[in-house]
């Protein structure tokens, strides 16, 4: 009996943990399945319900609605040059400030290194930070984007721990040999840091293509300047409070087609354009963020 | 660029005598200083200047005042916030919520570790954790939706399975009972975070010594036996710094998700500080009240963030800051 039960015990475990750990993964993906299939589905045939994984009346109609208004194309746009540049540039001065904090005999480097790291523990809050962007001229103003968040803390240190990690002897010669330090910099540790300089710039990346907060605090008044996150969330607002004229003015002008569109059905294919590029370089995100993750954990 | 190197040194070393070591270094480090000092700049102007604006919590500013013109009131608006109900309603909910997200985050992710950890097929392992942590990258916006939308009453899957295993006869509007709110609140981050979370701690396991293994097996400890008292013991320091961490976070509940699943049926379950603040600052205008329920968040959360980490030196872990 004693042993018949512990050699049945390891198959009883491992056969109830293999379960869990699909039904783990069944009900991470199925929202997303199921959103894909919905987003391909005639808009009044979805209301009928029963659309689970793939769809019952095809249609690419939803898709045609969400791009036809030029709305969402152009925030699409903008979601894309902010992240691009955003990205960019806030890679370039942040790996630029974890270099000077890098070098030891730096004389300034501890009073600026406590100046940054503070930041990490305060904020002056919404209504300060919102007068300030008032007062520089930022509200309704793309670079709104693009200047508050160029500066992240946490990213500095991480790029100052790798940089800390590579050769001294690398820096000394490059000063032999007479580059300064802007040179060095820019010849010798940009390329070197390509790593740790690949998993921050995900990090900001996935940041400012995810966000909508800045655009619905400092730019809402502007249609020009809305975002694919933020037209997404003024659709999700709208249809939970069965609402649907801002999705229905989307799919207006397909005229016949309109009966095929609605708000459940744009907000499906509005959110697959939205996750399409996290999920596209999502392989590339995991093997890096998971090492990003290891390199800031070291520091703290 | 490539002749002044050779100039300076020339010049330099002419005058090293006369100068004190302090003002040659100032000179060899004049790049570093152009590199940083500009960004130095643009961090007061844009992390430390704000925080003069805390004076509109000790004045009833009217932005159409000049500062001399601001009538001053002291601690009016601190007292007001602490003996209104609203506040406290709203600092009652983001703690509810900010303990349940903790207290669910850490036993799911912890759980989910240590069973992911228990499987033995490489593959199969990768497969499920890459699974589990695409959540974490996509924004809280498709998450809400996402939300929102298993949770409807038309064909949301939530209540289709409830109903198909008979739990319940009747689809339930999940999203207009108060009560289940923060619980939802919870299980959404659950859902986004759980397989992030874990990696650290799967990390941890990796590098327990697999010795202590071999050691419990031979006492014939069983596999939960293992568990109890090699591998929650191995991860135990890590789940420390991390729990006193989180406790700084605490007024943190966050925004967004309580913003976006929000409604007005559970307004009185789902309102967190930092929705207050944006209501009675940006909406209604009362500058002053909202500056001062933000100060009040973040002189909270800085005293926690340097309780935990003189608690954390106490007892013997890493500092935190």
């Amino acid at each position: 009996m004693g042993i018949n039960k512990s050699r049945l015990e390891p198959i009883v475990f491992h056969t109830l943990n293999g379960i869990l750990m699909i039904a783990i993964a069944i009900v991470t993906l199925y929202p997303f399945v199921n959103t894909l299939a919905v987003s391909f589905n005639a808009g009044n045939d979805t209301i009928r319900g029963g659309i689970y994984l793939w769809p019952r009346v095809w249609t690419d109609q939803n898709y045609r609605a969400v791009f036809a208004g030029g709305t969402i194309f152009s925030a699409f746009g903008i979601s894309v040059a902010r992240t691009v540049l955003g990205t960019v540039l806030s890679l370039f001065l942040t790996s630029m400030l974890a270099y000077t904090l890098s070098r030891k005999d730096y004389i300034l480097r501890k009073p600026i290194t406590i100046i940054v790291v503070l930041t990490m523990y305060f904020s002056a809050g919404l209504i300060p930070t919102y007068f300030l962007m008032k007062d520089l001229h930022l509200l309704n103003n793309f670079l709104v984007y693009i200047i508050p968040g160029l500066i992240s803390a946490f990213n500095m240190i991480v790029i100052r721990t790798y940089i800390q990690t590579l050769p001294e002897g690398l820096i000394e010669s490059a000063k032999i040999d007479g580059a300064g330090d802007f040179r060095t910099f820019i010849s010798i540790i940009l390329p070197l840091c390509q790593p740790v300089l690949a998993t921050v710039a995900l990090f900001i990346a996935v940041g400012q293509w995810n966000s909508w907060f800045d655009t619905f605090l400092y730019a809402s008044s502007k249609q020009n300047l809305s975002t694919l996150q933020y037209e997404l969330m003024k659709l999700l607002s709208s249809s939970m409070n069965s609402n649907s004229s801002a999705a229905v003015a989307n799919g207006a002008d397909l005229g016949a087609a309109r009966n095929m569109v609605t708000p459940v059905s744009i907000r499906a294919a509005i959110t697959i354009v939205a996750a399409l590029p996290i999920l596209v370089v999502y392989p590339f995100l995991q093997k890096y963020f998971v090492h990003g993750l290891q390199l800031g954990g070291v520091k703290e | 660029m490539a002749n002044t190197p050779g100039a300076i040194p020339e010049q330099t070393t002419h005058t090293a005598v006369v100068k004190t070591p302090m003002l040659k270094r100032l000179r060899g480090q004049r790049q570093l200083m152009f590199m940083s000092l500009p960004i130095v700049a643009y961090i007061l102007v844009f992390s430390y200047y704000p925080i003069w604006g805390w004076v509109m919590a000790f004045q009833n500013y009217s932005p159409a005042k000049s500062f001399t013109q601001q009538e001053w009131v002291g601690l009016k608006h601190f007292k007001f916030l602490l003996t209104d109900d609203a506040f406290l309603n709203v600092l009652r909910n983001t703690i509810a919520m900010s303990v349940i997200n903790m207290v669910l985050g850490f036993a799911t992710a912890i759980i989910f570790a240590i069973l992911l950890n228990e499987i033995k097929h490489k593959f199969y392992k990768r497969t499920i954790q890459t699974i589990s942590y695409l959540p974490h990258f996509l924004s809280w916006i498709i998450v809400t939706g996402i939300v929102a939308s298993s949770l409807s009453v038309d064909g949301g899957i939530v209540n289709v399975v409830l109903m198909k295993l008979n739990i319940i006869q009747e689809p339930i509007m999940w999203l207009s009972v108060p009560e289940y709110f923060w619980g939802i609140v919870g299980a959404s981050h659950v859902w986004k975070e759980v397989g992030w979370n874990a990696i650290i701690y799967l990390a941890a396991i990796t590098s327990i010594d697999p010795s202590l293994y071999e050691a419990a097996e031979i006492d014939g400890a069983n596999r939960y036996k293992k568990m109890l008292y090699v591998t929650l013991p191995g991860i135990k320091s890590i789940v420390i710094i991390l729990l006193i961490m989180n406790m700084g976070w605490i007024l943190e509940a966050g925004f967004e998700v309580q913003y976006l699943l929000g409604n007005g049926v559970v307004v009185d379950w789902s309102q967190t500080i930092d929705i207050f603040v944006l209501k009675y600052g940006l909406q209604i205008g009362n500058y002053s009240l909202a500056t001062a329920a933000g100060i009040f968040k973040t002189v909270v959360s800085i005293t926690l963030i340097f309780a935990a980490n003189s608690i954390s030196k106490r007892l013997g872990e890493d500092r935190l800051i």
